[in-house]
C-alpha cells in the first residue's frame, strides 16, 4: 500500500495538528476565572479521544487522494436507474454559501429571515404547480423520510375520520424497498400487487386485493409513476378511481418525476399525496449519500395533517406556523434541509417554465435513444417506448455464457463508466436499470453504447475477463462475506 | 439551456434512431387525459448573472448571525469552521457521487465513512457508530425504535429536558406503533432522578435524556444510566458533540446508545438543516443498528478496502422487515464532520471544547453582575449554554438587544410559559470578549 493511502489514524503523529486551536477569549474582568474548577471532576473527560493528529498538507492530500478514488457525475457518466444522476449546476453551490442563507438560525426573529421564508414559500408554490397538488411541506429530510411522513399523514387522516382500521397498503412488486419499510413503521401492513406482462399494474389483481382487504381495509396504494421499469401507468386514472371508491388514498413515489415535468401532473391524474426528491429531480447533489430533501405534496383534504412548522404568508410578511392541532407533528427538527431547498429553488429559477418542460422531454429522449442503442446488444425487458429509464435483462447472457449483470457492471468500471443500477426492479431477472438523464450529450450516450457493445462481445468470447473485472479500479471485487463474518467497523489502536 | 447538451440537429438524429417523428411522439404512452396541455405557471428562466443577482438580493433580506454578536443556541450553535472543511468537502468527486453501492468505484467515500465511524466512536466513547443519519432528532427517534426492537417493552421514557423538537419527533414516530411515551419532569433544571426511577418502575425499552440538556445543564449521566439499567431499559443519551472534548463521554458511564446532531462539527447552521445525525452504540447491537455501516475487508488480491456491510438489515433487501426505513445518511455533512474532527485532532478538539466551557462561564460571571440578571439554576454544571433569569420578559429583552444589533438568546417562555422571564444564551469559542461586553452593556440599560 502506498503510505498516503493509509488510514488517518496510521498517519497520526502526536503533537501535530492541521489547524491552530483557538485560545479562549474572555470578556473584561474574567481573567481571574479558575478554569480548572468549572466542571466537577466526575463530569470531566478523563479518557483520551485518540483523534488523529495530522498536519495540514497531509490532511489536504489525504482527502484529495480519497476523492479521486470515487466515480462522480463531475468525472464520468453515471446512469444509475431511478437515481436521476443529472448534472448538479455549480451556481447552486455558489449561492447556498452566501452567509444570508448559510448563517441563519431557525429561531431567529422572523423579521430577520424574510428572504429565507419567502424562498421556502415560493419553492412550495413551484412544486405545487409542477405536481398539481396544492399544498407542499418541505420538512422531510430525504425520499424515504418523505414517504414515511406521507404515510403518517394518511394514517392521521383516517384516525381523524374514525377509520383507523384501514391498515392495508397495496404496493406493486416493482416498487422501491423503502415503500414497504416505511409502511411497517406506520403500523400498516403491505400487500404486494402483481405486475402484468406489460410491466404495469395488473388491474384484475388490484381489484382482487381491494376486495380481499374488506370494505374498510384499504388505506392506500403506493404507486411509482413512471414505474421502475420506466413505463408510464397508462391506466393510472382508472387505478386511482378504484382506490378512491374503496375509500383509500393514492400515494405516488415521486422518484421518477423527472420524466413528467411540465408534461403531466400527478395531482391531475388522481394522486392524493406524493413525495419529491429534490436530490434527483431538482438537481441538488447526491453528496455520496445525502443530504437530500423529500418534500411531500397533498390535496386540500390532507393539508391539515402536514407536519409543522408550516411557512405562511400574512399580507407581505412570511412566518412560521406551529399551532396546527391536526398536524402529525414533526418528523425531524426545524423547518427542513434548507440548504437543499436553496439549491432546488435556484435550479427552478434558472430553468423557468420552458426549461422545466425541456428537462422532461430530453430525459425521455435520451432514455429512448440509449434504449434503442443498447437494445441491439441485449434484451430490453419491455421493448417499447419508455419514459426516463429502461431495464435490460442479462438473463440470456447468464444462461449461455455464465456472465451475470454484476459482471457487466464491474466491467463497465474498467471502461471508465459508472454502471447502471443492477438487480432492480426485483421482477426482472439479471436486471440492469438505466437512466441517462437529460443532461448527457448524444456523444456520451454513443460512447457508452459502444463500450457496452464491446463488453457484450467480450462476454461471449472471453467471459473470464468479465468475471475478473474490474482490474483498473483502486481495489478489485471485495470480500463482502468476510466483512460480515469478521466485522471490522472502526480502526482500533493495534 | 446550458444544462441540456443536445443540439437540435442531434435531437433530430436521435428521434430518427428511435423511429419517431417528434418529441411529442415519445409521450404517446401518456393518455391525452393525463397531459397538462398548457405551460406551467412558473416564472421564465434566468441567465446566470441575473440569477446570481436575484439570489444575493434574497440573501440580503436575511440577517446572518455573523452580522453582529449572537447568543442564539438551543440546538444550533455557531462554531468556527476551518477553511479546509469547505475546500475538501466541496470537491466535486464527493459532492456528485452516489451512495457507495459499488465499492470499487467508491473507495474514497467508503474510507471516509470508516474513519468517520471511528472518530464518532472515539469522541462518544462507544464501541461502534454508523455513518450517520438525518439529524439529531431523527437519530433519537431511530434509537428509540432500535431499543423497542431489542427490549420489546412498548414504553419509552424521555426527560422533559430533552430538546422540545426532539421530543416532538419521538412522539410522531411512536404514535403509530402503539408505544407509550412518558415524559419525566425536571428538578432544578435537571432530570428528576426520583421521578425517573418511578417512571421506569413498570418497565420501558429505553430512557432517553440529553446532556448538556436543553437548558444547557449537564445531567448526571452515570446516575440516569444506572437507573435505566436497574429497570432493564437501555440508556439513550443525546449529546452536543463538541462538549465531549471536556465532558465525560456516555461510553464512560455505560450508556447503550449515543445520538446527537452533528452541526457543531463543521456545518453551518443553514436555518436548521442539513447537518447530520450521530448514532453510536455497542458492537453486539450491530444487527439492530439503523442506517449505513462501512466495514473493512480485502479484495481478491488481498488488498485492504471498504464496503457497505450488514446490508441485510436495510430496506432495499429486507423491505417490510427492515430495521428502519432510513436510506441516506446525510453523507456530505458527515464528511464535513470527519474533516472537522481530523483537522482539530485530539488537541484541537479538546481545546475548542475548553474554550466554549471557559468563555461561557466567563460570560455567566459578567452577565450575573448586571442587576436583575442571575443564573436560573445557579450552581448547576453547564457547557456552553446558560439559562439566565432576566428583570423583564425575554421577549422584551430580545427586542432591546435587537435594537443594539445583538441577536439575543432563546426565549425560554417558548419552552415553558413559566420561564418567560428567562432566556438561554449560547456562548462558544466564536463569541468574542467584546460580544459579551456589548451584551452586558445592553442588559444594563434595561
Amino acid at each position: 500500500m502506498h503510505p498516503d493511502d493509509r488510514l488517518l489514524f496510521e498517519k497520526s503523529r502526536p503533537g501535530m495538528n492541521a489547524i491552530e486551536a483557538p485560545r479562549p477569549e474572555l470578556p473584561k474582568g474574567a481573567e481571574s476565572l479558575d478554569t480548572a474548577s468549572l466542571l466537577p471532576a466526575e463530569l470531566r473527560r478523563q479518557s483520551a479521544t485518540d483523534l488523529p493528529a495530522v498536519g495540514q498538507l497531509d490532511l489536504v492530500r489525504h482527502y484529495t487522494r480519497l476523492s479521486r478514488k470515487n466515480f462522480a457525475i463531475s468525472t464520468t457518466f453515471y446512469p444509475l436507474g431511478s437515481c436521476t444522476m443529472k448534472f448538479n449546476p455549480l451556481i447552486n453551490e455558489t449561492v447556498v454559501a452566501e452567509p444570508g442563507f448559510a448563517d441563519l438560525h431557525p429561531y431567529q426573529n422572523e423579521d430577520d429571515i424574510q428572504g429565507a421564508l419567502g424562498l421556502v414559500f415560493e419553492l412550495e408554490r413551484y412544486l405545487a404547480e409542477i405536481s398539481g397538488l396544492p399544498h407542499i411541506s418541505l420538512h422531510p429530510a430525504a425520499g424515504a423520510h418523505g414517504e414515511l411522513t406521507a404515510l403518517m399523514v394518511i394514517r392521521e387522516h383516517f384516525r381523524k375520520i374514525g377509520e383507523d382500521d384501514r391498515r392495508t397498503v397495496l404496493i406493486p412488486d416493482s416498487a422501491h424497498g423503502t415503500n414497504p419499510a416505511s409502511c411497517t413503521l406506520c403500523g400498516f401492513k403491505t400487500v404486494e400487487l402483481k405486475s402484468n406482462e406489460d410491466g404495469l399494474v395488473d388491474i384484475d389483481d388490484l381489484k382482487k386485493k381491494i376486495e380481499a382487504a374488506g370494505p374498510k381495509g384499504i388505506a392506500a396504494l403506493m404507486i411509482t409513476n413512471p414505474n421502475t421499469l420506466g413505463l408510464f401507468e397508462r391506466r393510472i386514472q382508472e387505478i386511482a378511481e378504484l382506490i378512491h371508491s374503496a375509500g383509500g388514498k393514492v400515494y405516488m413515489d415521486g422518484a421518477n418525476l423527472n420524466a413528467l415535468m411540465g408534461i403531466s401532473r400527478p395531482g391531475d391524474f388522481g394522486v392524493d399525496i406524493m413525495h419529491f426528491n429534490l436530490h434527483k429531480t431538482f438537481s441538488t447533489p447526491h453528496g455520496t449519500g445525502g443530504p437530500g430533501a423529500g418534500p411531500i405534496g397533498v390535496t386540500d383534504e390532507l393539508e391539515p395533517y402536514l407536519p409543522i412548522p408550516r411557512v405562511v404568508k400574512d399580507g407581505e410578511r412570511f412566518r412560521f406556523e406551529e399551532n396546527r392541532p391536526s398536524s402529525i407533528g414533526r418528523t425531524r427538527a426545524f423547518v427542513g434541509n434548507f440548504g437543499v431547498m436553496v439549491r432546488a429553488y435556484t435550479y427552478i429559477r434558472a430553468l423557468g417554465r420552458a426549461g422545466i418542460r425541456r428537462v422532461g422531454e430530453n430525459a425521455v429522449l435520451n432514455a429512448n435513444y440509449l434504449r434503442v442503442l443498447l437494445g441491439k446488444h441485449m434484451a430490453v425487458a419491455h421493448p417499447r417506448l419508455c419514459m426516463h429509464e429502461f431495464v435490460l435483462t442479462a438473463r440470456r447472457l447468464a444462461k449461455e455464457h455464465g456472465v451475470k449483470a454484476t459482471d457487466l457492471a464491474k466491467r463497465l468500471l474498467d471502461s471508465g463508466f459508472h454502471p447502471p443500477t443492477i438487480y432492480f426492479p426485483l421482477i426482472v431477472p439479471e436486471a440492469l436499470m438505466i437512466e441517462p438523464t437529460e443532461t448527457e450529450s448524444k456523444s456520451t450516450l454513443d460512447a457508452f453504447a459502444q463500450a457496452f457493445g464491446q463488453i457484450i462481445e467480450e462476454a461471449q468470447k472471453n467471459p473470464e475477463k468479465l468475471h475478473q473485472a474490474p482490474t483498473t479500479t483502486p481495489v478489485q471485487r471485495m470480500d463482502e462475506v468476510r466483512a460480515v463474518k469478521q466485522p471490522v467497523l472502526r480502526w482500533r489502536r493495534g | 439551456m446550458p444544462y441540456i447538451q443536445n443540439t437540435e440537429n442531434e435531437q433530430r438524429e436521435m428521434l430518427r434512431a428511435i423511429g419517431v417523428e417528434s418529441i411529442k411522439d415519445l409521450f404517446e404512452p401518456l393518455p391525452a387525459s393525463t397531459r397538462l396541455g398548457r405551460d406551467l405557471d412558473i416564472p421564465v428562466g434566468m441567465d446566470e448573472a441575473s440569477l446570481r443577482r436575484h439570489m444575493i438580493e434574497l440573501a440580503k433580506k436575511n440577517r446572518p448571525l455573523g452580522d453582529g454578536p449572537s447568543f442564539l443556541g438551543a440546538g444550533r450553535t455557531r462554531h468556527y469552521v476551518p477553511v479546509i472543511v469547505d475546500h475538501l468537502a466541496g470537491r466535486s468527486e464527493f459532492v456528485t457521487a452516489y451512495t457507495p453501492y459499488q465499492p470499487e468505484a467508491s473507495q474514497g467515500s467508503l474510507q471516509v465513512f470508516f474513519e468517520f465511524q471511528t472518530m464518532i466512536a472515539q469522541i462518544t466513547g462507544m464501541e461502534i457508530a454508523n455513518s450517520s443519519v438525518y439529524d439529531g432528532a431523527s437519530a433519537l427517534a431511530e434509537a428509540a425504535l432500535m431499543a423497542l426492537s431489542l427490549q420489546k417493552v412498548d414504553r419509552i421514557v424521555v426527560s422533559k429536558a430533552s430538546h422540545p423538537e426532539d421530543r416532538d419527533t419521538l412522539r410522531t414516530y411512536l404514535r403509530n406503533l402503539d408505544v407509550e411515551l412518558v415524559e419525566v419532569p425536571l428538578k432544578e433544571g435537571r432530570t428528576d432522578l426520583d421521578a425517573t426511577r418511578k417512571a421506569l418502575e413498570v418497565g420501558a425499552s429505553a430512557l432517553c435524556f440529553q446532556s448538556p440538556n436543553f437548558l444547557g445543564i449537564l445531567e448526571d449521566g452515570a446516575a440516569l444510566t444506572e437507573i435505566a439499567h436497574e429497570a432493564k431499559a437501555l440508556s439513550i443519551v443525546s449529546v452536543h458533540p463538541l462538549s465531549l472534548g471536556v465532558v465525560a463521554p456516555p461510553g464512560d458511564y455505560d450508556a447503550d446508545i449515543v445520538v446527537g446532531d452533528g452541526q457543531p462539527l463543521g456545518c453551518p447552521p443553514y436555518l436548521g438543516g442539513p447537518a447530520f445525525g450521530i448514532f453510536a452504540t455497542r458492537e453486539k447491537f450491530i444487527r439492530r443498528l439503523p442506517g449505513r455501516i462501512v466495514g473493512q475487508t480485502v479484495d481478491g488480491q488481498g488488498r485492504q478496502g471498504y464496503v457497505l456491510t450488514f446490508q441485510t438489515r436495510e430496506q432495499h433487501i429486507r423491505r417490510d422487515k427492515a430495521t428502519s426505513n432510513i436510506c441516506t445518511n446525510n453523507a456530505l455533512m458527515a464528511l464535513r464532520g470527519a474533516i472537522y474532527l481530523a483537522a482539530m485532532g485530539e488537541r484541537g478538539f479538546a481545546a475548542v471544547a475548553e474554550s466554549c466551557l471557559v468563555q461561557a462561564h466567563a460570560a455567566a460571571r459578567a452577565i450575573t453582575q448586571v442587576e436583575g440578571c442571575s443564573l436560573l439554576y445557579d450552581g448547576q454544571p453547564f457547557f456552553c449554554e446558560l439559562a439566565v433569569q432576566l428583570p423583564k420578559k425575554a421577549k422584551e429583552v430580545n427586542r432591546h438587544l435587537a435594537k443594539k444589533g445583538i441577536q439575543g438568546g432563546y426565549d425560554l417562555g417558548r419552552f415553558d410559559p413559566a420561564l418567560d422571564h428567562a432566556m438561554l444564551l449560547a456562548v462558544t469559542e466564536v463569541t468574542s470578549g467584546d460580544d459579551v461586553d456589548r451584551l452586558v452593556a445592553a442588559l444594563r440599560e434595561l
